[in-house]
């Protein structure tokens, strides 16, 4: 410090200590938590634009630079992952928005007998994580495809009814609050006015509560994206299988293991990813502080 | 359930909804009426498929869930439930039924060795001891198909005989033979030529496990191939007394006698591998505890699960709380920017991450042992110890992100005036954020807390992404020493190969759930959810 105050002309010993031991000393530290923080992404990144196919720590970061890694993805079952991937994804999210949100209105706006156990009870379910459950689901679905194949094993829309079911329980609560402080008022108006439930429902609720149906189907998104254990049993044969499924199956077997592409097809996943979460991250946070955890 | 809405009733043809009425816009009802045909012929063609194939429970389910639809979509008192129903259809099927079914299959021996029920062990078992009756003639043979089935035709002394795996074998008039007496021309049927047996593998195995019943009689065999051109008569050795429930083997005379314990167990001891599914009450609990292999491994899951859990929060709320208080300063310049760089890891899809640092950590090519422990040989992953130093570093870099954001968040909403004043009683730096700045914050994020402390309680994909459990405990417990509960119960059950115990697993699972619960319900009481629902 003394070595500062001795070529600080301008300013006063005492100010520039104070400047350090208040503020200054936080830009360094600054730079090893983003050392720590990005030090893995970047290196990713210049595996993925390596010839060498390894993470092989040969060369420095960025030592060549070659899109042949992103090439060979082509030969490989990468792009019907990330087709799999985001039905699954896609398809999960809208239904949990869909029934949600049906669910959080009728909780919300009517008066029915069984409406508080209801709220009750679907706030006990949603305790109990669906994952633990996995032998159940493995059950069911086997013994449910021997009836229609579309709901067993080895369909991905056996695997999308399995998320949804477990989507009401979590999300219900979340816009069940939202719904609950769009002012009552605004249904009863248009109520006197001739509008039908289904009216208020569609037209005059459904605008209103945009952010928290934006904010739910992102978490049902970002849970079916990055959802393992149910993906890995439902999901058998390897044109079915999501992102999280291949990409454990590329790097598992340590004598065939391809980090090449594993690095390329990780870049390419999670760079839309990465945009979404940053341009959404103003929802996320208050998505996050309701409750949910990142899956 | 009836609609009980507070406001004064109107005349309900004013109010007639566009899902049920034709006048003005009568697309909401069309709308709807096609919807309802389309749930309709869904459900019910599973149900004919649940009638085909005998699924009693499937077809009481699905019949009730569609009579249900029904009746809530065109009657007008059970408005609620329309904007109900649908989720709530996948909320019991996906989530309430699996989870009772959870708690049954914790009580039963299913697994390998014991699936479905007692007729089923007894087919499996007469099938798999099915031997060619010794001195059987061999008939010339030939495959045919009548478009739904396939079947085969036999010519027995010159009188060819057709039959299929559920229409036991009938002469049939007509036919031709070739010189080898080899069907040639089925009157009804098709003859598949034996190249296509050669050529379609799928043809091929199913005309090698195709078993035609020589007559109604059970005992008199069956009809089987090898090589799709001669066909002999198999029978099993083993007969079956329904009213004894004894199974006996005619050449040796050994009986095997149906036990409590879903097998069939001989005098001698020696059992047939084909069992069934019973009720085994609590063996399953006592085994984890009991059984030498599996209780010890069991226990050193279990405080490895809690501590997993319990140090997975501390250090990242910890850092994530520290790296908020100090960027919580408005004299800092570029805010923004360093706020995105610090949260870039939490952007990263989780298990890509947990993925991308397993190859960083490898022993041989990995890039943490070669720059930064000047390439020594450093086993990480392999090494008890250090693979679970490996997965609290992987889940901190994973996880403080959230809790920079969240305590980012909660610092910036505290009222400043609560501080200051403080400051002008002269409370220190240190006494302000332990007595002031901390307890306030707690008030928002303990709840947080705890619901994070209860998903990296069943956090699988960390672990299974990282190490899969390993390294191994010595043993045959299949378990190794990263393993958390979730992922031991992954083992177990095998639904991913090997030997199965769904019975065991599922026991687990019930644990797992009590755990799970009790916090949910510490967390319930914290964040008196129940008070928005008054």
């Amino acid at each position: 410090m003394s070595a500062h105050n001795a070529v600080a002309p301008r300013h006063t010993p005492t100010r520039r200590s104070r400047w350090w031991g208040e503020l200054g000393w936080k830009y360094p530290v600054a730079a090893v938590i983003i050392f720590y923080s990005i030090f893995p992404l970047v290196y990713v990144l210049s595996a993925a634009l390596s010839d060498s196919g390894t993470l092989s720590s040969g060369g420095a970061l960025f030592s060549d630079v070659s899109f042949s890694n992103f090439a060979a993805l082509g030969d490989t079952s990468y792009w019907s992952w990330v087709a799999n991937t985001l039905i699954v994804g896609g398809a999960s999210s809208f239904g949990a928005v869909i029934m949600g949100a049906a669910a959080a209105y009728a909780f919300s706006r009517f008066r029915f007998k069984g409406r508080r156990p209801g709220l009750t009870s679907l706030l006990i379910i949603q305790m109990f994580p669906q994952t633990v459950a996995f032998i159940a689901v493995f059950l069911l679905l086997t013994a449910l495809g021997n009836v229609a194949p579309a709901l067993g094993i080895n369909s991905k829309i056996a695997l999308i009814c399995v998320y949804l079911g477990g989507a009401l329980g979590a999300n219900t609560f979340l816009m069940y609050g939202f719904f609950n402080s769009i002012p009552v008022e605004i249904d009863e108006a248009a109520k006197i006015d001739g509008a039908t439930h289904s009216q208020i429902y569609w037209q005059l609720i459904m605008p209103l509560v945009t952010p928290i149906l934006a904010v739910v189907g992102l978490l049902a998104f970002i849970s079916a994206f990055g959802d393992f254990i149910l993906a890995r049993i439902v999901l058998v044969s390897e044109d079915q299988w999501t992102l999280a499924v291949g990409m454990y199956q590329w790097v598992s077997n340590q004598l065939t293991s391809n980090w090449g592409l594993f690095a390329a097809g990780a870049v390419i996943a999670a760079i839309p990813v990465l945009v979404l979460f940053l341009s959404l991250q103003r929802f996320i946070v208050g998505g996050l502080s309701s409750g949910s955890v990142k899956g | 359930m009836t609609v009980e809405t507070g406001a004064p009733r109107q005349e309900p043809d004013l109010r007639e909804s566009h899902a049920r009425g034709w006048r003005g816009v009568g697309w909401g009802f069309v709308a709807k009426l096609l919807m309802m045909a389309l749930v309709n012929a869904l459900g019910l063609s599973i149900i004919f498929a649940a009638l085909n194939v005998e699924a009693w429970g499937i077809l009481a389910a699905s019949t009730t869930l569609l009579i249900a639809a029904d009746v809530i979509y065109f009657m007008k008192r059970t408005l609620p439930l329309k904007y109900i129903f649908p989720g709530l259809v996948f909320l019991l099927v996906f989530q309430v039924f699996v989870l009772g079914y959870t708690g049954y299959v914790a009580f039963t021996n299913y697994g390998t060795g014991h699936a479905g029920s007692m007729q089923q062990a007894v087919d499996a078992a007469l099938i798999q001891d099915e031997q060619r009756v010794e001195g059987s003639p061999t008939y010339p043979l030939a495959v045919v198909d009548n478009g739904d089935e396939i079947g085969f035709a036999i010519n027995a002394d010159g009188e060819v005989s057709v039959g299929t795996e559920t229409q036991p074998l009938e002469p049939v008039g007509g036919a031709v033979v070739d010189d080898a007496g080899t069907p040639v021309e089925v009157e009804g049927w098709e003859i598949v030529p034996r190249s296509a047996l050669f050529t379609d593998q799928d043809l091929q195995n199913q005309v090698v496990a195709l078993r035609v019943p020589v007559s109604d009689d059970a005992e008199s065999g069956s009809i089987r191939t090898r090589d799709g051109s001669s066909g002999a008569i198999y029978s099993s050795s083993l007969d079956w007394d329904p009213d004894a429930r004894t199974l006996t083997d005619s050449e040796t005379g050994t009986v095997y006698e149906a036990t409590d314990t879903g097998n069939f167990v001989a005098a001698d001891g020696s059992s047939l591998p084909a069992g069934w599914v019973v009720t085994v009450g609590f063996d399953n609990f006592v085994d984890a505890v009991t059984d030498t292999n599996l209780s010890g491994p069991l226990a050193k899951v279990t405080v490895w699960t809690f501590a997993f859990a319990i140090l997975t929060v501390l250090t990242s709320f910890g850092l994530g709380l520290l790296f908020a208080i100090i960027y919580n300063d408005p004299r800092i310049r570029a805010r923004r920017t360093l706020r995105t760089l610090f949260i870039l890891p939490y952007a990263f899809p989780a298990f890509m991450s947990a993925l991308l640092w397993r190859g960083m950590f490898n022993r041989e090519f990995g890039i943490i042992n070669d720059w930064f422990f000047f390439g020594m040989d450093i086993n990480w992953l392999g090494d008890p110890l250090l693979a679970k130093v490996v997965i609290l570093w992987v889940n901190l870099w994973l996880s403080y992100p959230y809790w920079f954001l969240v305590c980012t968040g909660a610092l910036q909403a505290l009222p400043g005036d609560i501080t200051e004043a403080a400051r002008i009683d002269g409370a220190g730096r240190w006494r302000q954020f332990r007595s002031i700045t901390l307890p306030l914050l707690m008030v928002s994020t303990a709840p947080l807390a705890i619901a994070s402390f209860a998903f990296n309680f069943n956090n699988f994909t960390i672990i299974y992404m990282l190490t899969e459990g390993g390294p191994p405990f010595p043993g045959t417990s299949g378990l190794g020493s990263s393993d958390i509960l979730i992922s031991a119960i992954y083992s177990i059950s095998g639904v991913d190969g090997g030997v199965a115990n769904y019975g065991l697993a599922s026991a687990l699972s019930i644990v797992v759930f009590i755990v799970v619960g009790v916090i949910s319900a510490i967390a319930f009481r914290q964040t008196r959810k129940l008070e928005e629902i008054q």
